[in-house]
C-alpha cells in the first residue's frame, strides 16, 4: 500500500512536470500567442492596471517580444508568477519566457539550467522603513523584524548582511509584494526589503509615502533581467536582441513615434540595418526584416519604456542611474547591430 | 444399470480464460494490474526522460549543503549556516508542534462541545449546535487568515510599550503596558512570555551528527527517573490495597519523589527565568510566541473541534439509553454517568473517525504558509526548494514525510483503539 501511494505521488510529479519542446521560436508561431511570465503585481515592472490589462516595465518588453516574434504586440498571455513559482513555471514550459524582475545569479544560469538573456534593469537591495523609527540606516536595525519575500535573492543577501554586520533579525517570510506591503503596514515588521526599485514601487502606491524612507544603504546587486531556459539558444537570441534592439533605438534616437519614418529617411547604416531597411538581420533569428521596427513600435525604446512606466515622471520616479546608457555615464549597452 | 459417463474430458483452453468464470476473475485482475504497471512505468520513464531532455539530475546532495536562510521559529538551535536538512528538520518540528497543540486543543473542545451539545439545557444545546455549524461550514483557511487578522489587528504594536522621558514628564502612561506583574508582553507580533534559563548549564551534546541541549536532556531523564519511582510507589500502594484493604498513604511520597530531584537538578543548573524587556524594535528575551503559530494552531484547532464533537456525539448517541438508566439507577449523578460509564464506552465508538480527523488537522498544518509560519512546507517545502531549484526531491520528500507522519499517527491511534476496544473472547 504504501508503494503504491509514493509511486502515485511520483506519478502526479511526473505528470505536472510536462513537456517543454526545444524549439520554443516554433511553438510560439504554431499558439499564435506568447506565454510571458511576469509578476503578480508590482506596480510599474508588471501588474494589473485598472482595467486589468497587465501594464509596466518588464511587461513592455513581453509586448515588444510578442511584436517581434508574432507581428502584433497584443498577442501575449501573462502568466502571473510569484518568487516561488516563477521557476518552476518556465522549467516546466508554462511560460516560453520569464520578465520578471528575476536577479541574474550564478546558480540559477547554471544549476537551474536557465539562461538570463540580458540585463534591464541594474538593481540592488535595500530597505525601507516607517519615518518615525527614527532609523537612518541600516547598520541600526539589529533586532528588528524584517518582511522578506520568500524564494528570491534578498532573503539569502539579509542574512548575510545582518551576519556581516553581526546583527539579528526576525524574517517575516511573504510569498510576494502585496502580503509584504499589507504586513509593513499592519506593523508586523519593522523593515521591507527587497530590490530597491521595488520598494520604490511598493512606497508609490502607499497612502502615506512621505512616512516611509527608503535607506540609503544597497546591500547587493541585483541585476534583473530576462530568462529562458537552457538549450534552446535561438529563442534566447531572440529574446535578448528584441531588447537590445529598444537600447540600440534610444541610442540612435529611433522613437515609437518617429520608427515607421527613420526606416526610410535615415542615411545611418546601423539604424537602417536595425530597422530591416538594409542587410538580412531578421532571417539570422528566423524572423522576417521588420522585427525591431515592430518591437520599437510596441512600446517605444528603452528609454520611453523606463520613464513611462517607472521615470521621473511617474508616481515611482525612479532615476536612471545605472540604467542609463552608456553615453550617459549608465551601464545600459548595446553591441553593435551588423 | 446404469451408464457410468466420465465428465467431459476437461482440456485448458483460451477461450475459456474469458468465458469460464473460474478464470474469468483472475484474467480480469490480471489485465488490470498488467494495465496500472504499465502506467506506472510510463510516469516513471516520463519523468527520467523529461529530466534528461532539462539537463537535470536527481540526487538528495543537496540537504548536506549550507541553508544561507534564516527562520523565525526554531524548536533546535539553528542558523543560516546550517544545512538544509537541519532547516528541513526545523520545519518538521514546527509542523509536529502545531500538530500537537491543535490534537490536543481540539480535543478537549471537541468533547466538551460534543457533550454540551447533548445538554438537556435549551439555550446550552442551541449555542454548541450553532457552534459545530459555523465552524466546521467555514474553509479552515479563512479561520487561519480571520485568527491572524484578528491577533495582528488589535494587539499593540511594540513601540506602544515604550516609555520616554517626555510620557514621564508629562505624566502620560504608555499605550501598552506588560501583563502578569510585568513579565509578559502581547505585541502585533507575538506573545513575549519569560523562558527557563539556567546560569552553568551542561555542555551541548553532539549526538548523530546533532547538536542537543543536555540541559532540556538531563530535565527530562530526572524527570522520567521520577516518575518511574512513582509508579513503583503506587504500584506497592496497589499491591498492599489488594492484599490488606488499607491504602497506604503515599502522597507525600509521591510529591517528594518528583519534585525534589528535579529541583535539585534545576538548583544545580542555575534556574532563572528570562524576562523579556523591550529594545529598540522589539521584545527581546524570554520566549517569543509568535502569532503566526497561534493563529494557525488555534484555528486549526477550532475548526477541528467542530468534527471532533459531532463524532464524540454520535458516539455517545450510540451507547444504549439503558446504560445511563442503569447507573442512574445505581445512583451515580450525571457528571460521573457521562465520565465513569457512557465516555469509556462510547470511545470505541469516537476512536475510528477521531483518527482521520488528528490525520485532517496535522495535514492541514500545511496551510501555514498563509500566515508565514515556517511548517515543514515552509522550509523544505518553500524556501528550501526555491533556492535550490530541487522541485521533485523536495516535494517526494515532503510527501514521504507527510505519508510517514499520518501513517505513524495512525497507527498509534490504532493500537490505542485496539487498547479500549470490546474484549471479545
Amino acid at each position: 500500500m504504501k508503494n503504491t501511494v509514493i509511486l502515485g505521488a511520483l506519478s502526479v510529479v511526473a505528470l505536472s512536470a510536462g513537456m517543454a519542446s526545444a524549439d520554443t521560436l516554433a511553438d510560439v508561431k504554431a499558439r499564435g500567442e506568447l506565454n510571458c511570465g511576469v509578476n503578480v503585481g508590482l506596480t510599474g515592472f508588471g501588474a494589473p492596471d485598472a482595467n486589468g490589462n497587465y501594464q509596466g516595465f518588464d511587461v513592455a518588453l513581453c509586448k515588444a517580444v510578442a511584436a517581434a516574434v508574432l507581428g502584433d504586440a497584443s498577442k501575449v498571455k501573462y502568466l502571473p508568477t510569484t518568487g516561488e513559482t516563477r521557476f518552476t513555471a518556465l522549467a516546466s514550459g508554462e511560460v516560453d519566457v520569464l520578465i520578471r524582475n528575476s536577479t541574474w545569479s550564478f546558480q540559477r544560469d547554471t544549476d537551474l539550467k536557465f539562461d538570463f538573456v540580458a540585463v534591464n534593469y541594474y538593481d540592488g537591495q535595500g530597505f525601507m522603513v516607517k519615518k518615525d523609527l527614527g532609523v537612518s540606516s541600516a547598520k541600526e536595525l539589529d533586532g528588528a523584524t524584517v518582511c522578506i519575500q520568500t524564494g528570491t535573492t534578498t532573503e539569502l543577501n539579509l542574512a548575510d548582511f545582518f551576519k556581516a554586520n553581526n546583527m539579528s533579525y526576525t524574517p517575516v517570510n511573504v510569498a510576494d509584494d502585496s502580503e509584504g506591503q499589507r504586513q509593513y503596514l499592519a506593523g508586523a515588521c519593522d523593515v521591507y526589503t527587497t530590490d530597491a526599485s521595488g520598494l520604490a514601487a511598493s512606497r508609490a502606491t502607499l497612502p502615506d509615502a512621505d512616512n516611509h524612507i527608503i535607506l540609503p544603504e544597497i546591500i547587493s546587486k541585483e541585476p534583473l533581467g530576462p530568462l529562458v531556459r537552457h538549450g534552446d539558444n535561438n529563442w534566447g537570441d531572440i529574446i535578448r536582441w528584441t531588447y537590445f534592439a529598444l537600447v540600440a533605438a534610444e541610442e540612435y534616437g529611433v522613437t515609437s513615434a518617429n520608427v515607421a519614418d527613420m526606416a526610410t529617411s535615415t542615411n545611418n547604416p546601423e539604424i537602417k540595418r536595425l530597422l530591416g531597411a538594409e542587410g538580412e538581420l531578421g532571417k539570422m533569428l528566423g524572423l522576417d526584416n521588420e522585427w525591431a521596427k515592430r518591437a520599437i513600435a510596441a512600446s517605444g525604446n528603452y528609454g520611453e519604456i523606463f520613464e513611462a512606466n517607472i521615470g521621473s515622471a511617474t508616481p515611482i520616479k525612479l532615476a536612471r542611474g545605472l540604467n542609463a546608457l552608456w553615453t550617459q555615464g549608465g551601464l545600459q549597452y548595446a553591441p553593435p547591430f551588423r | 444399470m446404469a451408464f457410468v459417463q466420465d465428465a467431459p474430458k476437461d482440456s485448458f483452453r483460451l477461450g475459456m480464460l474469458i468465458y469460464d468464470t473460474r478464470y474469468r476473475a483472475i484474467t480480469i485482475q490480471v489485465i488490470v494490474l498488467t494495465l496500472f504497471l504499465l502506467f506506472l512505468s510510463w510516469l516513471v520513464n516520463n519523468t527520467i526522460e523529461n529530466l534528461a531532455a532539462k539537463d537535470r539530475s536527481f540526487d538528495f546532495g543537496f540537504l548536506w549543503q549550507r541553508a544561507g536562510y534564516d527562520i523565525n521559529q526554531t524548536l533546535i538551535s539553528y542558523t543560516n549556516d546550517s544545512t538544509h536538512f537541519r532547516a528541513a528538520l526545523v520545519g518538521l518540528l514546527n509542523t509536529l508542534l502545531a500538530a500537537t497543540v491543535g490534537c490536543i486543543v481540539a480535543t478537549i473542545l471537541g468533547v466538551l462541545v460534543g457533550v454540551l451539545r447533548l445538554s438537556k439545557n435549551w439555550l446550552v444545546g442551541r449555542m454548541m449546535t450553532v457552534y459545530v455549524e459555523v465552524l466546521r461550514n467555514v474553509p479552515v483557511l479563512l479561520w487561519i487568515l480571520l485568527t491572524m487578522t484578528i491577533l495582528s489587528e488589535t494587539t499593540p504594536a511594540p513601540s506602544d510599550f515604550r516609555v520616554t522621558e517626555a510620557m514621564i514628564a508629562a505624566g502620560e502612561a504608555p499605550k501598552a503596558t506588560m501583563m502578569l506583574w510585568d513579565t509578559v508582553a502581547i505585541t502585533n507580533r507575538g506573545m513575549n512570555v519569560p523562558a527557563p534559563l539556567v546560569e552553568h548549564g551542561l555542555p551541548r551534546l553532539e549526538l548523530l551528527g546533532m547538536s542537543v541541549n543536555s540541559n532540556v536532556l538531563a530535565f527530562l531523564v530526572v524527570l522520567g527517573g521520577s516518575l518511574w519511582v512513582n509508579s513503583r510507589i503506587r504500584g506497592h500502594a496497589r499491591r498492599v490495597q489488594e492484599a490488606t484493604g488499607v491504602r497506604p498513604v503515599t502522597w507525600w511520597k509521591s510529591l517528594a519523589v518528583i519534585v525534589l530531584p528535579t529541583v535539585a537538578l534545576l538548583m544545580a543548573l542555575g534556574f532563572h527565568l528570562d524576562i523579556p524587556t523591550l529594545t529598540r524594535f522589539n521584545f527581546k528575551g524570554g520566549t517569543e510566541i509568535l502569532h503566526s503559530f497561534t493563529a494557525l494552531t488555534l484555528a486549526l484547532a477550532l475548526y477541528t473541534s467542530a468534527f471532533i464533537a459531532e463524532i464524540v456525539r454520535a458516539g455517545i448517541m450510540a451507547i444504549s439509553r439503558g446504560q445511563s438508566e442503569a447507573a442512574f439507577a445505581l445512583g451515580l449523578r450525571p457528571g460521573r454517568t457521562m465520565s465513569l460509564v457512557i465516555l469509556p464506552q462510547a470511545l470505541r465508538v469516537i476512536i475510528p473517525p477521531l483518527i482521520s480527523q488528528y490525520l485532517n488537522l496535522t495535514k492541514n498544518t500545511s496551510l501555514a504558509i498563509a500566515v508565514s509560519y515556517m511548517d515543514l512546507r515552509g522550509t523544505l517545502g518553500g524556501i528550501t526548494l526555491n533556492q535550490t531549484g530541487k522541485e521533485l526531491e523536495c516535494m517526494l520528500l515532503m510527501m514521504a514525510i507527510y505519508l510517514t507522519l499520518s501513517l505513524i499517527i495512525s497507527s498509534v491511534m490504532n493500537a490505542f483503539n485496539r487498547a479500549v476496544a470490546l474484549k471479545e473472547r
